[in-house]
């Protein structure tokens, strides 16, 4: 069954109890909160996701967003966010519930899950080969992804590359896309049509928006696909798109400091790395306009479909 | 006594379990076995009964990160033991690893599955200042502790100095007593470290012999005022106990030797919840053998309602209205043992008043 198909009031008041049994990618969550913000964000976000009755099956991870009572905070009430009692953020306000829920499924993944070698980057995919697009945040990086998944990429995952440790390939996990202020004006006017979830605030009090994850990615989010590309994209004020060549030495180091889990893993995390930058190809990309930088996108992978066809 | 209901314990009993359990019930033992850090040890459990094919497919996941993440962290701390040792190769006296340490120096069987965080060693207390200057060029310095936390120990509770390095993220705990200078039951750590012996594969690296280190792990559970691991530390006395039993008159030496460090009531708990929660084999002599250090039927009743509380995994699905309650009285109990009042109060009114407000963020 899929979450839409529940009605509004029944989801809330399963959330309230006890709580959503939900699949995302090769994780099942259950989550349980008396916040509408959140009973709203999944409705409108988690559509396409599979449910389940909670009773008698298995989570892997079992969280609580709910309100955080202190003498402190009465006056503006806060909310916490824990993962089976263990409580990793201090409690945020009321109006950043949705966003502190995003954070802590990412949260639980990424401190969990080492069976992957698990990277910070943003994972796309076309024709069955992957991008990964690393950059810290600022960089227009969401922007590009959102742009890209509008424009019939599949979406594996919006900040997290689940590396398989023994096939090298990239597991799903496509959960909706958070996109700032200025992401927010950048994808409205690139696709008027594209959903954002809005409403909710982060700690500047910036609008954070939530694209829904494309119908189609959701359906085959349980398909690994195999690693072609590592981008840095960078936003630049105006200027043609461009793919500079980096070199092997780059990509690595990248791989080393932007892996959630590399010395947790050792040496094994060495292994992992090396093979995948025998199989990939690296670039620098900047951008300014995203029409051009989609149009750039698909011409790279129009040149590996060629010159395989050419084989 | 109680028989503990929790499904991790239950499948530690008697692995065999397992095949009669739901996914619900995996989810419990899930949950239940991360919270009380026995995921990784479970599964080795399972896999050496040949039961790993009988773990759900979803669940399995959750057993192999523990352990990929235990081997890799054993590994690394070998690796960090071995640079130590050559940092303080100028020294004269083995180092004597204590707790997970030297549960992996020495390769026993409670290393299995054990997740270790920190070094932990026991040196002299007139070769500290030497250690720790020899540590201090090798670029360990003392970890940042709030201030009124660093003179209340300095001063108090001086038994371990906590170190960091500038590069590694292990630390190091420095221990010059087993517990508190200002406990009431206060063994003297120079005659464990007399008894310590080398272990072969760490040259100047030694650990207790094997009775020390069973009253050594008993002494600091029924001390410890949080128990944040205490079933981890139970199935790691259960495991030194099944090993230690294989040794020639090892339970007479046991015994003898609690006596003589007058550690038999610690000794007496730990076996006593180890069989309840682990059905550890302790023969009936042993048990004969304690009855003279054993607490009246008064106190045992109230223990049992505490301990067999706080031992279980805390987690809400182990928990009854009267867990809470328990907790409170392990804390008190255990600062009673470790400080005169004149120092407890006066502590524990600064901890309830002051320190709260003073607690620094934690990284995120």
């Amino acid at each position: 069954m899929k979450l839409l198909q529940l009605p509004p009031s029944e989801l809330r008041r399963q959330l309230a109890s006890q709580g959503i049994w939900l699949r995302t990618g090769p994780f099942s969550l259950r989550i349980r909160s008396h916040i509408d913000s959140i009973a709203e964000g999944l409705s409108e976000l988690y559509g396409q996701f599979e449910v389940r009755n909670p009773h008698e099956t298995f989570a892997d991870f079992h969280v609580d967003v709910d309100s955080h009572i202190s003498l402190r905070h009465w006056l503006s009430p806060r909310v916490n966010f824990s993962f089976d009692s263990v409580e990793p953020f201090k409690p945020l306000p009321l109006e950043q519930a949705y966003p502190m829920l995003e954070r802590g499924l990412s949260w639980c993944v990424s401190a969990h899950a080492h069976q992957y070698l698990m990277i910070h980057a943003a994972v796309v995919e076309k024709d069955g080969r992957v991008a990964m697009l690393a950059a810290p945040a600022g960089s227009g990086k969401s922007t590009l992804v959102a742009g890209l998944v509008l424009s019939g990429w599949r979406l594996l995952s919006d900040e997290l590359a689940l590396i398989d440790r023994k096939t090298g390939w990239i597991h799903p996990l496509p959960r909706p896309i958070g996109l700032g202020n200025e992401s927010i004006a950048m994808i409205s006017a690139f696709s008027p049509d594209a959903f954002l979830y809005r409403g909710s605030h982060d700690k500047a009090k910036n609008t954070v928006a939530y694209l829904r994850p494309p119908k189609e990615s959701v359906q085959r989010q349980h398909e690994p696909a195999q690693p072609g590309w590592i981008i840095f994209p960078k936003w630049v004020v105006d200027g043609e798109p461009e793919l500079l060549p980096r070199s092997k030495q780059q990509a690595f180091r990248f791989l080393t400091q932007y892996a959630f889990n590399y010395t947790r893993l050792g040496a094994e995390a060495f292994r992992v790395c090396r093979e995948l930058i025998q199989q990939v190809d690296y670039f620098d990309f900047e951008y300014s306009r995203l029409e051009q930088a989609v149009a750039a996108f698909n011409r790279l992978a129009a040149s590996v479909t060629t010159s395989e066809a050419g084989n | 006594m109680h028989t503990p209901a929790e499904l991790v314990t239950l499948a530690f009993r008697n692995p065999a379990v397992i095949h009669q359990f739901s996914l619900g019930d995996w989810d419990r033992l899930v949950r239940q076995a991360r919270q009380a850090d026995l995921l990784a040890r479970l599964h080795n459990l399972l896999c050496k009964n040949g039961f790993d094919a009988a773990i759900p497919a979803v669940a399995r996941w959750h057993f192999e990160a523990a352990t990929v993440h235990a081997e890799i962290q054993k590994a690394g701390l070998r690796r960090e033991l071995k640079r130590l040792r050559e940092q303080l190769a100028g020294l004269d006296f083995p180092l004597v690893a204590l707790k997970g340490t030297a549960y992996v120096a020495a390769d026993l069987l409670a290393a299995s599955g054990r997740h270790i965080d920190d070094i932990d060693l026991l040196v002299p207390l007139e070769r500290l200042a030497e250690v720790e200057s020899a540590l201090a060029s090798a670029g360990w310095h003392a970890a940042h502790l709030p201030e009124y936390d660093q003179r209340y120990y300095r001063r108090w509770r001086y038994f371990a100095t906590l170190l960091q390095h500038l590069r590694h993220a292990t630390m190091v705990n420095l221990h010059h007593a087993i517990v508190p200078d200002t406990a009431r039951f206060r063994p003297d750590a120079a005659r464990l470290r007399r008894r310590a012996t080398e272990v072969p594969s760490f040259p100047g690296v030694a650990v207790l012999s094997t009775e020390d280190r069973i009253l050594y792990a008993a002494t600091l559970m029924f001390h410890d005022g949080e128990l944040p691991h205490g079933l981890r530390d139970l199935s790691d006395l259960d495991l030194l106990l099944r090993q230690a039993a294989s040794e020639a008159n090892f339970w007479s030496r046991l015994l003898i030797r609690a006596e003589e460090m007058e550690l038999g009531r610690p000794l007496f708990y730990a076996l006593r919840y180890a069989q309840d929660f682990f059905d550890t084999p302790v023969p009936d002599e042993v048990q004969a053998g304690l009855t003279s250090v054993a607490p009246s039927r008064a106190t045992l009743r109230l223990m049992d309602g505490i301990y067999t509380r706080m031992l279980a995994p805390q987690h809400h699905s182990c928990e009854d209205d009267l867990a809470p309650l328990a907790r409170q009285a392990v804390y008190l109990r255990a600062h009673w043992l470790r400080r005169p009042p004149r120092l407890l109060v006066p502590h524990l009114l600064h901890k309830v008043f002051i320190s709260p407000r003073q607690r620094d963020p934690r990284p995120a």
